[in-house]
């Protein structure tokens, strides 16, 4: 049943990539009747294959091929060679991810609007809005079973909700739930309900949490359509001389260069891989880079605002057991400039086991300042902070030194923190420590941010070629038969957490393709 | 993975060839040891004074009471390698040389934590001194043996989860 494509079918549409972008869209191209290669730079990893340890899983799902970093960050001095918490794997960061999925406000769509000019950052609206997106978020919500969407419950809060949902109320705030998760609270769509086991960043081994590994990938293979090729690390987006992509080369899973023909090509390795495949895929009509006329790619790379509080009670929470992303407070998501910065974050509750408490609560610390916080770990809630931060001309992916194992130019990743990120990053501090101060917090811990998660605008969507990569369909400005079909595209990132608007995109996105596609117009 | 080799040796040999180190003991003969000959390190390419030194550093750098200085010298074991031997000798020979500056005879033979602490923090920025915390970061919190100590319970999976065993028990909110 699975398909498989000759290597010199020009007809198939090659999708690079198979996390909420590459994944979705190669089902959903699949379910239209469309012929599709998935080139996958990982190995397939399914429930059973997950492993219930921290370090361990990160060994065996995370990108730890060759990155560099620079820029005035503290991930470029703690995790110099680790710029982000991403997997490599089919799935890609949907085997990782938490779970939250809820929509962007509709003023977030038009930040430059909203906000105005803001200086040092480099604004601009979405060629799209929330009324054009609301049935495609529906869509999206439907695929992944979004908790209180449609008709389906909300979960239950484990012990560090608990104590967040406290804190939460005390400080008078109001939008404070267990979140809209991607995570059954009943059976839904042949997956189990959550058996609260922790674990939601190692792989979730119930299935309970929405993955494209053991969703959208099987179902796609099923049709008879798709093909996806793990371990084929693409290496260059070929082109004829009219400029139109052609195929691409890839690095099988013996290491052997194969070049596979296409009828289109969508780039969705995420807002690294992404810009470095297009820059690395320069030639001599191309020199920046493909789909590079206005310079954006790699710019305005965004990561959110983040950073975690951790704070220690006199008596045990165990934060540990349970969804790891267990509830949310949405109260200070709104944009209200008198805080001192535009945009808005929400505060969503986390939990690390103690070896990766012990790497990323102070990384770099030491001393009983440091060991005396891990003394009690038992007696700790944490929460997460996530805001909208500022797209930066400067900040971004450039094409590195280092090599990668095929010999390519690995991404480098620069990144300062603009102002506006600082002082809504400090808010949000001051406003998780009160939270747990109102529950009876003995000591708490204004955690910086981890390597990131939330990778986002290096490819970004806009109505002027001259201000981004791609139009309002993922479709390079450049280059009508090539399209970036993950975060990369994101204009700005909102306060959201971005999958579930990467999933909204390529579901509309593979509706657009297929359409022009029977149109015969690409 | 934890190595309690004591080969044949005494408590009261041990005992009686320690040379006292804090709660560290290095035996003279190619070990380090407990005094109470709870556990003991092995050592065959660096010297046991250096070994030692390294576990007294890892004390310091990653103080928990509560938890035993076998956990601390497994973590450390693996300096006893060809791979680190000048790091470790050029290391503990700069952190013993910041010592006789303070008017210690040797970083170990510095009695009290605190005063340790600010000799460490003289070196804190060389590769020896980062290679330890670093490698004490995985070596010491990822032993499972250790979790119980700290009240981590690890996987959960094999049991079900904790849909019926506590996952919103907390009683005092």
């Amino acid at each position: 049943m699975v398909a498989k494509f000759d290597l010199n079918d020009d007809q198939v549409v090659v999708i690079i990539g198979t996390g909420a972008g590459g994944g979705v869209l190669a089902n959903e191209l699949a379910q239209k009747g469309v012929k599709v290669v998935a080139l996958e730079a990982g190995g397939r990893y399914m429930p059973e294959d997950f492993i219930n340890d921290e370090w361990e899983s990160f060994g065996q799902l995370a990108w730890t091929d060759a990155r560099t970093t620079s820029g005035s960050w503290r991930v470029a001095k703690d995790f110099a060679g680790l710029p982000a918490w991403i997997v490599k794997a089919v799935g890609g960061t949907t085997t990782h991810w938490a779970g939250a999925s809820i929509r962007f406000q509709d003023h977030e769509w038009k930040a430059l609007t909203t906000y105005g000019a803001v200086e040092g950052a480099n604004l601009l609206d979405w060629p799209i809005d929330g009324a054009e997106m609301a049935p495609w978020y529906e869509k999206a919500e439907t695929k992944l079973g979004v908790t209180r969407t449609g008709d389906r419950p909300g979960l239950p809060g484990n012990n560090n909700y608990l104590v967040f949902e406290k804190g939460a109320k005390a400080l008078g705030y109001k939008e404070v739930h267990t979140g809209r998760m991607a995570i059954n609270s009943r059976d839904y769509d042949d997956r189990m309900s959550c058996q609260q086991t922790g674990f939601c960043f190692q792989g979730c081994k119930w299935g309970a949490k929405w993955s494209s590994a053991y969703t959208d990938i099987p179902r796609g293979e099923a049709t008879g359509n798709l093909e996806v090729r793990d371990r084929a690390h693409v290496a260059r987006i070929l082109h004829d001389d009219t400029g139109k992509v052609t195929g691409v080369e890839y690095f099988d899973k013996d290491g052997a260069l194969q070049m596979q023909k296409a009828r289109i090509v969508c780039v969705a390795g995420n807002s690294f891989e992404s810009p470095r495949l297009l820059l690395n895929s320069a030639s001599s009509m191309f020199p920046q880079g493909l789909a590079n006329s206005s310079g954006m790619v790699g710019k305005n790379y965004m990561r959110h605002t983040t950073g975690s509080v951790y704070a220690i009670f006199d008596k045990p929470v165990h934060m540990w057991r349970g969804t790891t992303m267990a509830g949310i407070v949405q109260d200070e998501a709104r944009h209200d400039p008198s805080r001192g910065f535009v945009g808005g974050y929400e505060l969503e509750t986390l939990s690390l086991g103690l070896p990766f408490m012990a790497a990323f609560l102070n990384p770099g610390g030491w001393g009983r300042g440091f060991t005396t916080a891990l003394d009690h770990y038992e007696n700790m809630a944490g929460m997460w902070i996530v805001g909208e931060d500022m797209p930066q001309l400067g900040n971004g992916v450039t094409l590195s030194e280092t090599k990668d194992q095929h010999g390519l130019p690995v991404a480098n990743v620069n990144f300062d923190d603009h102002p506006n990120d600082v002082a809504m990053r400090n808010h949000a501090y001051k406003q998780g420590i009160a939270m747990y101060e109102a529950v009876g917090a003995t000591r708490a811990f204004p955690t910086p941010p981890y390597p990131s998660t939330h990778n986002l605008g290096t490819n970004r969507m806009s109505e002027k070629p001259e201000d981004g990569v791609v139009n309002k369909w993922g479709q390079t400005h450049d280059i009508a038969n090539l399209f970036v079909s993950d975060g990369s595209q994101f204009t700005t990132g909102a306060s959201e957490n971005p999958t579930l608007t990467i999933v909204a995109l390529a579901i509309r996105q593979a509706d657009h393709i297929a359409s022009e596609m029977a149109a015969g117009t690409i | 993975m934890t190595k309690h080799d004591l080969r044949g040796l005494t408590r009261r040999q041990l005992l009686s060839r320690s040379l006292a180190a804090g709660a560290l003991a290095v035996t003279g003969a190619g070990f380090i040891a407990a005094p109470n000959a709870a556990w003991a390190v092995e050592v065959t390419v660096i010297t046991p004074d250096q070994m030692a030194t390294i576990l007294q550093m890892a004390r310091d750098i990653y103080p928990h009471d509560q938890v035993p200085d076998q956990f601390y010298a497994v973590a450390v074991k693996g300096y006893d390698s060809e791979y680190h031997k000048a790091l470790v000798a050029e290391g503990v020979a700069a952190l013993d040389a910041a010592a006789k500056a303070a008017g210690f005879d040797s970083y170990l033979a510095a009695g009290w934590e605190e005063d340790r602490v600010k000799l460490l923090q003289s070196i804190e920025t060389t590769p020896f001194f980062q290679t330890v915390r670093a490698g004490l970061v995985t070596g010491l919190y990822n032993q499972k043996e250790v979790w119980p100590i700290f009240g981590y319970q690890g996987e959960s999976f094999s049991q079900g989860g904790y849909i019926e065993r506590g996952f919103n028990d907390i009683d005092w909110l």
